[in-house]
């Protein structure tokens, strides 16, 4: 049982999707109740991990290894160390989250519907879990077929138009990642005259700096349109926007993890010269505090709820690139830990949306005015939402950016200096939204009659407030989880960090004195 | 040595004597008995056993191979040679004749031209490719290739009340025609280098002479184009929308895959045979064509409103993937050749197979909008035709990701890095129109209610092709080994 756990948590999701292919698809309670069980199901096999990870090891724990592919020398290995436990941990959690909040919301098709998210599920465990990379690609493609059918079938008006953008920008990023992969594979080949897909394998590679900078650049174009980084990022809005309430939170929570991941998990430690080059980080944390400061710009100016909220995950995720590229124990340990912030608080966030939407199926930011007083309960969980996005100290928000915050600062007061802009800036565009939806007297006869939530969609956000004030008040344990992958990936691209001269005493204020410093 | 007709000679030729016999026994059939609609069924009995029959005679001489340690076969001085690729390809070619026969049946039964020399004509056709694969002589497969193609100009134009057929017949064989010429005229050249028509002679001739020579470049030349004309490669695949959507939807499926295979094999014989030392003179026109093949077709494919057409022209740009594995021609690339013929086989037939169903009494149903709301109408047929679009635009798990992955891999092996990137963007354009038809079929609504054209036959067809493209993309080890096997030594 424990040594296929890992498999047990990956492939829970599927065996559901079969199961519920068999479902007829007339029966529409059956197939709710089924898939609630089954994503519930997949998240308590999932806790196990949890309780049996061990924080002090190094390296990658419940691995599993088996020969997939042998002519090629693709393997079915997977494991997790501590940042692909808390990205697998967010997605079975918000995975159940997601189909348990669309009970009420999807009327038609409802056996396509719930089968595209579990095989959606399935496809995005896949891609933390991968320690091979062409299993990672497999599972990374995986995803984009019915991430598609999800914006496609169930969105809103353009759906059709932003499921296809969706679909082509991040296929057209994947394959020229692909060529990096096949790059790699292909060096590898040619130094060690085995094939072989592995990414420790990989990593024993010793390439010149000019084909390690074409490979990141390859890896870049497949990571950044996914996370999305700031010339990347217009499919965002348009997927966000169109997207049923569950595919909206599931985007955002999970699926713009999936670059960030790539980045920790490929980029830096498979190139770690390129990595480390001076021009990629100048231009890599240019363009991350560009859409830091951009992101939060477009979305003072948003008139439609959704959207505002889509581009603020722009500015979010600027924030956890910054870190990453910081290169910098407590940038990285702090992207990851913003990582799953913001899938705590921006899931929240399309979720009250969600909620809003279907009863009154409009968006518009003007539509509302006064909400508190209609539904007090909504705008209590909006509140905390809302806090924890805009980083309210006490909540989970906070953590993560002062972490990136502080190992940008070591990296450069500059970058430091610009992306503080984005903290100030993200704090007045959510309160401005919370006041002009909430707050003041109630402007819209429409809204006057609203039913406040109801017990199914308060269980849906419980969860996450209690995650969200966890990490905010007690963000120890995340940080002893982080200690030893951030440690290993440091020492991966800067060899030099952890051994005396000037950059031991930058090392000083370690990453679990910072976090416990809350 | 000057015996006319050996023992040996006899086993090499089997499967193609086979081919004829049950070819001409189903046309003795079809004027003895007149076959009444009962009757008819034993025209597709005929054509089972003929393929059943050609399969047993390639099984032994798969066996005598594997026994003699993969010494090819030669027959007839040379002009023949049984090796592991003609056996490879062969056996693409008899998957795809079965699988064309039986979906045949029902499919003429409603198109009102059910006639027994259709059937002979597959045959006939199959025992063209046969000498294609496994010609080594230039005369063998010039005549190998006029028998593929005439028995595919009768079948173009098999609907003879149908105009578009006609005039696809007519396109066909013309240009058919003019492109034999060019071919012709390179294989003349050749045989004046050096007086003989085995190809092993000519490449002796030409790998004597400097490959930017006039004269070898003439012959390359004129036999590429001659060649490329064939697998529908721009700027000369101006036959192949036409002929493709004129044709009786199945005559293309069979056009589209088996010809299609059949001329690769022929091309590689070519290529890496005589005009292996010319590789200089050659390549760069080969990166022209394959480029100017990609593009063609994936931007043309983007505007088609038929579905025959649509699948027309992505069978133009799969070609020149397929190009690209020969441009690599490294061992990785054939071998991606090899995967990609036998993916594309089960992907494009089950593609076409759907468009099969969706001709009936009344309704001809190759329009795009034809396909609207399929998933209402028949979901099996729907998911099945999104896993063939989705294995076509070449994205795992399906089979077609890997046929891709191969011809890429070769691509950076070989530092083609443009062509590569190249290769990789117009995966993403593909994906644009292999995915207005998944919208089609996904979220359109239903136009008219009539329900598909299902047979036996046809269900057969469809779960083999469909459960062979998930399964080869999930667990490709063995296709691989046989890719593997089959064209490296």
């Amino acid at each position: 049982m424990d040594q296929h756990l890992l498999s047990i948590v990956l492939f829970a999701p599927l065996a559901g999707f079969v199961v519920l292919l068999l479902i007829p698809g007339s029966q529409k309670t059956l197939i709710k109740v089924w898939a609630n069980l089954v994503g519930f199901a997949g998240f308590l096999v999932s806790l196990p991990l949890v309780s049996r990870f061990d924080k002090g090891a190094a390296g990658f724990q419940f691995q599993e290894s088996a020969d997939w592919i042998p002519t090629i020398g693709a393997k079915y290995l997977i494991g997790i160390d501590g940042i692909s436990l808390l990205l697998v941990m967010l997605t079975t959690l918000v995975g159940v989250l997601a189909i348990l909040s669309s009970w009420n919301a999807v009327e038609y098709r409802v056996k396509e519907y719930y089968a595209m998210f579990l095989l959606l599920q399935t496809g995005m465990l896949g891609v933390f879990v991968s320690l091979d990379f062409f299993l990672f690609y497999v599972f990374w493609e995986l995803v984009l077929v019915p991430m598609y059918f999800i914006i496609g079938v169930w969105g809103g008006p353009r759906k059709l138009y932003a499921a296809i953008k969706f679909f082509l920008y991040t296929l057209a990023g994947s394959v020229l990642m692909l060529l990096g992969i096949l790059t790699l594979y292909f060096q590898y080949h040619q130094q060690f005259g085995k094939y072989t897909f592995e990414i420790a394998n990989l990593m024993k590679l010793d390439m010149p700096l000019a084909l390690q900078q074409w490979v990141f650049w390859a890896f870049f174009i497949g990571f950044a349109i996914k996370v999305p980084m700031f010339p990347f990022h217009t499919w965002l809005p348009d997927a966000h926007v169109e997207a049923p309430t569950a595919g909206s939170v599931i985007l955002a929570s999970v699926l713009l993890k999936m670059g960030t991941y790539g980045f920790i998990r490929f980029s830096l430690p498979l190139v770690p010269k390129a990595s480390v080059n001076v021009t990629i980080v100048q231009v890599l944390a240019v363009l991350s505090i560009i859409g830091i400061i951009y992101g939060a710009l477009v979305s003072l100016m948003q008139q439609d709820w959704k959207k505002l909220v889509a581009y603020s995950s722009v500015s979010h995720l600027g924030f956890c690139t910054l870190g990453i590229f910081a290169m910098n124990p407590n940038g990285l340990a702090g992207s990851v830990l913003q990582q799953i912030n913001h899938g705590i608080s921006t899931g929240m966030l399309f979720l009250i949306i969600g909620v809003i939407y279907e009863r009154r199926h409009t968006r518009e930011i003007s539509e509302y005015g006064g909400l508190a007083h209609v539904m007090p309960k909504y705008a209590v969980v909006f509140a905390i939402a809302m806090l924890s996005s805009a980083g309210l100290p006490l909540l989970n928000g906070f953590v993560g950016e002062f972490t990136i915050l502080q190992g940008a600062f070591e990296a450069s007061h500059v970058w430091a200096a610009f992306s503080v802009m984005g903290v100030i800036l993200g704090a007045a565009y959510l309160l401005w939204l919370y006041q002009r939806t909430m707050l003041g007297q109630v402007t819209n006869g429409r809204n006057l009659h609203l039913p406040d939530m109801s017990l199914r969609e308060l269980a849906v956000f419980l969860p996450l407030i209690a995650w969200a004030i966890w990490i905010g008040v007690y963000p120890k344990p995340y940080f002893d989880l982080l200690e030893k992958p951030v440690q290993q990936i440091v020492e991966r691209v800067r060899p030099d960090y952890y051994q005396g001269g000037v950059r031991a005493q930058a090392a000083k204020p370690s990453v679990v004195q910072a976090g416990a410093a809350q | 040595m000057n015996q006319f007709y050996t023992a040996a000679d006899h086993f090499v030729l089997l499967p193609a004597i086979m081919l004829a016999l049950f070819g001409c026994a189903i046309l003795l059939f079809d004027v003895w008995f007149f076959p009444t609609p009962k009757s008819r069924k034993w025209l597709l009995l005929l054509v089972c056993a003929g393929v059943a029959f050609t399969g047993y005679s390639l099984w032994e001489q798969q066996a005598a191979l594997a026994a003699n340690g993969l010494t090819p076969l030669t027959a007839f001085q040379g002009s023949l040679t049984i090796d592991r690729l003609a056996l490879y390809f062969n056996w693409v070619f008899e998957l795809a004749t079965l699988i064309v026969a039986i979906v045949s049946y029902n499919y003429l039964e409603i198109e009102g031209e059910h006639h027994g020399e259709y059937y002979a004509l597959l045959l006939f056709a199959q025992c063209g490719m046969f000498f294609l694969a496994a010609g080594t002589d230039l005369v063998t497969l010039f005549v190998g290739l006029e028998l593929m193609a005439l028995c595919f100009y009768v079948m173009v134009g098999f609907l003879r009340g149908d105009k578009r057929s006609n005039e696809a017949a007519m396109k066909y064989l013309l240009l058919g025609a003019f492109s034999s010429g060019f071919l012709v005229y390179g294989f003349s050249i050749m045989y004046g280098l050096c007086g003989s028509t085995r190809l092993t002679d000519v490449a002796a001739a030409i790998s004597a002479r400097d490959p930017w020579d006039p004269v070898v470049f003439l012959a390359t030349a004129t036999t590429a184009v001659g060649l490329l004309f064939k697998i529908s490669a721009a700027p000369f695949h101006m036959w192949a929308p036409d002929a493709y959507e004129g044709a009786p939807t199945t005559v293309t499926a069979y056009l589209s895959v088996a010809s299609k295979a059949a001329s690769f094999a022929f091309l590689l014989r070519i290529f890496l045979g005589p005009l292996a030392s010319a590789r200089a003179s050659w390549e760069p026109l080969l990166v022209t064509v394959a480029i100017l093949t990609m593009t063609v077709g994936n931007l043309a494919a983007i505007s088609q409103t038929n579905i025959k057409r649509l699948l027309a022209y992505s069978s133009i740009s799969h070609a020149g993937y397929m190009l690209l594995g020969l441009i690599a021609g490294n061992a990785t690339g054939i071998q991606g050749i090899a995967v990609y013929i036998l993916v594309y086989a089960f992907m494009n037939l089950g593609a076409f197979l759907v468009v099969v169903a969706m001709r009936r009494k009344n309704i001809i149903g190759d329009d795009l909008d034809d396909m609207a709301g399929l998933i209402y109408k028949n979901p099996g047929y729907a998911v099945l035709m999104l896993v063939f679009l989705v294995s076509l635009a070449g994205i795992p798990p399906t089979a077609g990701f890997l046929a891709k992955y191969y011809i890429f891999l070769a691509l950076i092996e070989t530092h083609h890095y443009v062509l590569a990137v190249i290769a990789t963007l117009y995966v993403a354009v593909a994906i644009y129109y292999y995915f207005r038809v998944v919208k089609i079929m996904f979220v359109g609504e239903v136009t008219e209610q009539a329900p598909l054209a299902t047979s036996l036959g046809l269900r057969v067809a469809l779960g083999i092709t469909g459960v062979l493209t998930l399964a080869i993309g999930i667990y490709p080890e063995p296709v691989l080994h046989l890719a593997q096997n089959s064209f490296l030594k």
